[in-house]
Order: C-alpha cells, then structure tokens, then sequence
C-alpha cells in the first residue's frame, strides 16, 4: 500500500542519526520531527536563526520574538542557540548542517530538483531553498511520486525552472526509496505491499532496479 | 563615548529622500522596524528601492509601505502571503528581484564588513546565474555576487544603549545584525534605550561603531503571523 504524508515522515525519519543537526523544510519535512527514534542526540535548526527548536508553544507561551522559517510560533529545547541569518546560512553553506531534508515539484537522474516556480504562475520565491540544495552535506526530498494529474515527479530532466543541480542524494515517496547514482536513479526499498512494477510506472526518468527490492521498514 | 541617541522617529530619519536604497530588518513579522516603517508610510517620500527577506502582510510590516505605493523596486527571497504586493507585482507596478536568502544575508554582511564581492553556490545552474561570472573552486562551481550597497539601513533590535551598542531577542536577531553598518546610514529603534554602562559588554551582539543613530520605539505591536500552538 502506498505511504500517506505521515509515513514517508516516518521513512525519513529512520535516516536521522545520533549527533545530526537537521534542517527541515515545509510540507512532509515537518512532520518527521515528530518520529525522531529513541535515544538519539540531534538539533533542528531553522534558518531564520535559531538551533535546538522544540515543539509549538502551549495557549499563552507564545512570543513574537520567536518563529520558525514557516514563521510559526515555536519554542526552544535545552542547549538552544539563536543567531543572524548571515550564520544561520553559514552553517548551511559551511556543511555544518547534517541533513536537510525538503519537498519538490520535480526531481531528476541527474540531482536535479525544482520546487520553487511553476512558469504562468505567481511566484512567491525561493526562500532559502537554493541555498539548502546547493550546500547541504546531505539532501533528502520527501514528495509523493506523481503530481496530482498523475504525472512522474521523478524525471529524466526537469522541465520547471530549477532550485539546483546535482545535489538530490535520495529521494523518499509514497512509493519507494529511490537513490540518485551516476547512471540514474536507483530503486532501493518498496512501500509494504506496493509491486516494483507499479514504481517503474510511475518513475519517468531512467530507473535501475535490482533483482531484489526489499520492502521499506517503518516501526 | 560617542552619543548616538536621536529623540524621536523623525530626527532618525533626517535625510532620507525619495528613490533612496533601504535595508529593512526582520523576517516574516517578526523583528521589524515598526515605527521606522510607519512613519516612512505617512510621509511624502517614495520611489524606493527595499532590501528585505520579506514583504510583510497587507496591513502591517513592510505591507505598509506597499499599501501607500512606497516602493518601486523590491529586493527579496520569499514574497509570499502579501495580496497587495502580489498585485502590483502582476501589474508591473513594481520590479522584483528574487534572492536566495542565504545570499542576500551575505550581500548585508559583504557590506557591512567592507567585502564588495564573494562567491557562493546557491543559485549555480538556476535562472539566479544568468549573466553572473561562475568559479570553479575544488571542482565545485560557484557565482559571484555582489555587496549591496544602500543609503538607510532600518534596524530593530530588543535593547541598546546611549553608545548604540545592542542586544537581540530570539529569532528577531535575523537580518538586523547583518544590515548594521552595511548602508550609509544605520538607524535602529529598541525597545528599551538604556543609560551607558547598563548592558554588560561581554553581552553585546552589535557594537556600537555600526551605529549611527538610535531611539526608542513606541506602541510595539509584535504581531504574530503564523500563531501555532501544540495540540494537547
């Protein structure tokens, strides 16, 4: 069965690492800090200049001087670090950060992913987003595999306007897990019951598939 | 010590014209200079060009100045969540220039720390390379980008001293420490102007040297955007 929002966050979630700083992006990356495995030491940063955020505040602890990148009211856990948005993107740029992990349009054989302008359609800007890609040690996108009309998000090139170039590591669906190689993308593990044919249907780029595929593991 | 207090709003922008450059601090609404912004939308001045991470809301921030037609030329990153900017951007009213944000921190900082150029990767093989010279370093490639260079930087900060020495709060640190002394002028309003020698100088984020005028704001709003709460 293909995964919903939530379990791709779960997937994802399975990649953090004791003593990771992570940023999130918005959308799906979000929601992998709330599956954050037992035990493990990390941080999230957010790039509007704070390390160490907790979850949203509770009625009444709320304060203006303290938002997310999505501009959320948030609240901060113990060791937490607030800083200016030149450092915050130095910590970006510099690989000091472990993994960002971000949604996209489209993503391609190459590394390649858009998600910042679809053309015809109001623009609302990049954010921080090609910086991210263009400098984080380790880049995951978490999107569902085909758009809304069913068409691949998963290209042999993308057509939209791009965020960055090869710079995708690995790409998480509702389908598969899916590795970008030299000669394309890699078909590593399957959504639990979902067939291998299934995900080269809905793969438009080049797709290596081994003779093997195992099946995604979640809890 | 060298006094950088200023009485009031209007004598900390003494100087500034129509068609002039600003650097505005803040990201989203928080961290904004509300009573330098408010009082630049009541007067006669225009045609500017805003250096900004963002463009307020329609009825406060940086959306003020849209709101009465301020601004010409808009320098930004993400320019979401603002109808009126979105209509005079559709209607060629204004001109946009989309910066990833990281970059347009660092030609703040380039700025203020007297650096005119430096290379970065963000934006390498996007619409945000055209026309801009691209480096190999280590065999990874990068653009040049410029430091920008405006006449009013227009600061926020929580607290600061008769010297201009300053404090942040949070996350409204963001762009303000960046945009000090990276225009012509520096102005900063604060929530709380303290005598010389009340902040501990281990304690300070911005010193005063990148300071040129200061005073202390009123009737602080701090709207929030996006009220989130946890869920019980």
């Amino acid at each position: 069965m293909a995964l919903d929002k939530e379990g791709i966050a779960k997937r994802i979630a399975k990649e953090l690492k004791n003593g990771y700083y992570v940023n999130l992006g918005i959308g799906i990356p979000t929601l992998v800090a709330n599956y954050v495995p037992e035990g493990l030491q990390l941080e999230f940063q957010s790039e509007n200049g704070v390390l160490g955020m907790g979850p949203f505040p509770i009625a009444g602890q709320e304060d203006a001087d303290l938002i997310n990148a999505g501009k959320q009211t948030i609240t901060t856990l113990a060791g937490a670090s607030f800083f200016d948005s030149s450092t915050s993107f130095g910590m970006i740029r510099g690989r000091h950060i472990d993994l960002s992990v971000l949604g996209a349009m489209q993503v391609d054989q190459s590394g390649a992913i858009a998600n910042w302008k679809i053309p015809g359609k109001l623009v609302k800007g990049m954010g921080g987003a090609m910086d991210l890609v263009a400098s984080a040690e380790n880049i995951i996108v978490a999107m569902m595999h085909t758009d809304r009309k069913g068409n691949s998000k998963l290209k042999s090139k993308c057509s939209l306007p791009l965020t960055g170039v090869a710079c995708v590591k690995r790409v998480v669906t509702n389908l598969a897990v899916i590795d970008i190689t030299y000669e394309g993308f890699y078909l590593k593990e399957r959504a639990p019951q979902v067939e291998v044919e299934e995900i080269i249907q809905a793969t438009e780029g080049l797709l290596i598939v081994p003779n093997q595929v195992p099946e995604m593991i979640l809890d | 010590m060298i006094t950088k207090t200023v009485p009031n709003v209007s004598s900390a922008l003494e100087g500034i014209q129509s068609g002039m450059t600003l650097m505005l601090g803040g990201f989203g609404l928080c961290g904004i200079p509300e009573n330098l912004i408010k009082t630049i939308a009541k007067s006669p001045l225009k045609d500017f060009t805003c250096i900004s991470a963002n463009v307020g809301v329609d009825d406060f921030g940086l959306g003020l100045l849209f709101q009465h037609k301020k601004i010409k030329t808009m320098i930004g990153s993400y320019v979401g969540e603002n109808a009126e900017f979105e209509r005079q951007m559709l209607s060629n009213e204004i001109e946009v220039v989309l910066t990833p944000m990281g970059t347009l921190a660092e030609k703040c900082r380039a700025a203020q720390m007297g650096i005119p150029a430096f290379y970065t990767p963000a934006g390498y093989g996007t619409e945000v390379a055209e026309g801009k010279e691209v480096r190999s370093f280590h065999s990874k490639k990068y653009i040049l980008e410029e430091a920008y260079q405006a006449d009013f930087a227009l600061i926020k900060a929580w607290k600061g001293d008769h010297a201009g020495n300053l404090i942040f709060r949070g996350t409204a640190k963001n762009f303000n420490s960046v945009m000090c002394g990276a225009a012509k002028n520096t102005v900063v309003e604060v929530e709380e102007l303290l005598p010389p020698g009340e902040l501990d100088p281990n304690q300070i984020h911005t010193p005063g040297i990148f300071v040129d005028r200061i005073f202390e704001g009123t009737s602080y709003e701090k709207r929030i955007e996006n009220l989130t709460l946890k869920t019980l």
